[in-house]
């Protein structure tokens, strides 16, 4: 089946009641690749994934995996498609070989194989000497590697991972990344949602970004982080009744900026270094005392502010304006 | 390609045909496992029945029972037939326990039957609440408790349990799917199911209560149960009252009766409930 999209989805639809959490989603995957969706908390991660995994049914739209509809075909979509959703889904009383061997047992794999599978999986995440431990003594790390040795149980040729790293120390994520790569390189296509752009970055050939249950811009990780406009900079004034101030010098020698009064943090485009040198040297003459100063890699915030002009944990109305290239990433 | 994907694809292709009788097994298996490890779960049908019978029997038993006949060995059936149907219980929080926790969403996006998981989760239950009925068995022979008309009624008693046990089922899976927290489902049923167990015969003397509450009582379907347990096993010391109601005068059918007519009303209900939870 190569040429065909091995997940596939042509305006998605989800309302709960009066509420649309997913609003006209569309994406294709080719066979093989990672695809990411980015998107703050809220924005319709979730609801996509359960709708491409059978768990939820679209209120309008298809969604189709290894070419098979997720509605009218969903028992052959389960054997072909793994999931491991965003909490854990594992069985925290049973110890991870029996949680693992039970997965099979109800894919119905031989006896032997449901064995040596297990024993295969658990030494490939590094949990073989915790195999025989409850899960509820695992670590946090352990159990998302449980979690996603379960959904390869039967080797499915395409994989949905809904926040795989949420919550996870930052080695416990290098080494789920490295993980991930390896399915990759052996074929398996999947399909990630976060919430760290870094993530995307890291893993996706392609992203889309969420908000409010719209795909607000899609691109390669390169494309979307030129479109945000490279890094920006931040100076974090010390004291409240100086920001106004810096916000004035700032202003001075930038175009736009976010300030976060609370926070006492200016945010601006990066115009390079000499600004940046410029800045500070000025702020310093004002006798503005400063916590930090300096420039930032653009963040999910970022290519959030950037794309709906509203920062990514507020729960603004729907982005007043979408900027034009996101339109037309949504069609 | 790697080693490790031509052994994937190798495994991919032995992949079994789902099989729905071993999926209830595999999951009656884990459901049992999780009483293996957490023992305390059965206090539900071991320590409070085994209070309930030496309360009743030892507290009570003087003002209720009657002079000359052994009011404990009346009692044991009661308090058996309570015990069956608290599987009500043992289900419906099984039930709301996976469903909070998202593992039912593991199981429903493999490749199995819709019903494995209820399914599995009633038979556990029926374990779960028998081994409840043996150790009453065991605590009712400490006590002076026994089946005195044979083995064939003795287990045709044991039948009805099991039987009924299967119809509180459907109310289980009916409260467990419905309600959204185990806490929600502890109180409505604490409020609910325990009551009703004791607006019955299995404690007291239906002639000595007042019209309406003998009404209520002699029409409950636990106490035809109950009634069925004293006749089969000839615990029946203390006579039924002249004139009982008619569902009393027949148990044994009643109770199935009812038993079917329960799980017939129950049944549709339950299943929409719990596909409406796990739908969304
Ligand atoms: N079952 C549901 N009923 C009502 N609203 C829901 C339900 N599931 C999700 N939502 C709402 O839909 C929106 C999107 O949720 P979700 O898909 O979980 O977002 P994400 O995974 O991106 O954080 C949220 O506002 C959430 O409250
Ligand atoms: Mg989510």
């Amino acid at each position: 089946m190569s040429g065909a999209p091995a997940i596939e989805a042509v305006d998605l639809v989800k309302r709960f009641g009066d509420f649309t959490a997913v609003d006209g989603v569309s994406f294709s995957v080719p066979e093989g690749t990672v695809f990411s969706m980015l998107g703050p908390n809220g924005a319709g991660k979730t609801t996509t994934v359960r709708m491409m995994t059978t768990l939820s049914r679209p209120t309008s739209g298809t969604g189709r995996v290894a070419g098979l509809d997720v509605v009218r075909d969903a028992d052959a979509v389960r054997q072909r498609m793994g999931l491991t959703a965003q909490s854990a889904t594992v069985d925290e009383l049973l110890t991870g070989r029996e949680n693992l061997r039970l997965v099979g047992d109800l894919y119905g794999l031989d006896r032997p194989t449901v064995r040596r599978v297990a024993d295969e999986l658990l030494e490939r995440f590094s949990l073989d000497e915790a195999g025989d431990k409850v899960v509820k003594e695992y670590s946090g790390g352990m159990r998302r590697r449980l979690d996603l040795a379960a959904s390869l149980v039967a080797t499915p040729p395409v994989l949905f991972l809904d926040e795989p790293t949420t919550g996870l120390d930052p080695r416990s994520r290098v080494e789920l990344w490295g993980v991930l790569r390896d399915l990759v390189r052996d074929g398996t296509t999947l399909f990630l949602t976060t919430q760290y752009l870094d993530e995307a970055d890291q893993l996706a050939d392609r992203i889309v970004v969420v908000d409010h249950g719209r795909v607000i811009a899609d691109g390669t990780p390169l494309e979307l982080k030129d479109r945000s406009g490279r890094a920006s900079l931040v100076v974090a004034v010390s004291r409240g009744d100086e920001v106004r101030a810096a916000e004035e010098i700032v202003r001075s020698e930038v175009g736009e900026l976010h300030v976060d009064p609370d926070a006492r943090r200016i945010t601006a485009p990066a115009e390079g270094v000499a600004a940046l040198t410029r800045i500070a040297a000025r702020l310093d003459e004002a006798g503005i005392e400063l916590d930090d100063i300096g420039l930032q890699r653009p963040s999910l915030d970022d290519v959030f502010l950037h794309l709906t002009g509203h920062r990514a944990e507020e729960t603004a109305d729907a982005p007043a304006a979408v900027p034009a290239e996101a339109e037309e990433a949504v069609r | 390609m790697t080693t490790a994907q031509e052994h994937f694809h190798a495994v991919h292709t032995t992949a079994g045909r789902p099989n729905p009788a071993r999926q209830v097994w595999a999951l009656v298996r884990r459901n049992l496992t999780h009483i293996k490890r957490q023992p305390e779960m059965l206090t539900d049908v071991t320590i409070q029945p085994v209070m309930f019978v030496l309360l009743f029997a030892f507290v009570f038993g003087g003002s209720i029972a009657i002079p000359g006949v052994d009011y404990k060995e009346w009692l044991l059936p009661g308090i058996m037939a309570q015990t069956m149907t608290f599987s009500a219980f043992i289900v419906a929080i099984g039930l709301n326990t996976d469903l909070g926790k998202g593992i039912v969403d593991r199981f429903r996006s493999l490749p199995i039957g819709r019903s494995s998981v209820v399914v599995a989760r009633s038979v556990s239950s029926i374990i779960h609440s028998m081994i409840g009925i043996v150790v009453m068995s065991v605590t009712g022979l400490f006590v002076g408790w026994g089946i005195h008309e044979g083995v064939l009624r003795g287990l045709a008693g044991y039948g009805l349990l099991v039987l009924f046990g299967f119809a509180m089922i459907w109310v289980g899976i009916l409260f467990g799917s419905a309600l959204r927290s185990v806490e929600a489902v502890q109180g409505v049923m604490f409020t609910t199911v325990f009551p009703i167990t004791f607006l019955s015969n299995a404690f007291a003397r239906t002639d000595v209560m007042p019209d309406w509450l003998r009404f209520l009582a002699e029409w409950n379907p636990i106490s035809a149960l109950v009634q069925a347990l004293r006749e089969l096993w000839g615990n029946d010391g203390i006579p039924l009252r002249e004139g009982a109601a008619l569902p009393l005068q027949h148990p044994v059918l009643t109770t199935v009766i009812w038993a079917v007519g329960l799980s017939a009303v129950l049944a549709p209900l339950a299943v929409r409930a719990f596909v409406a939870r796990t739908n969304d």
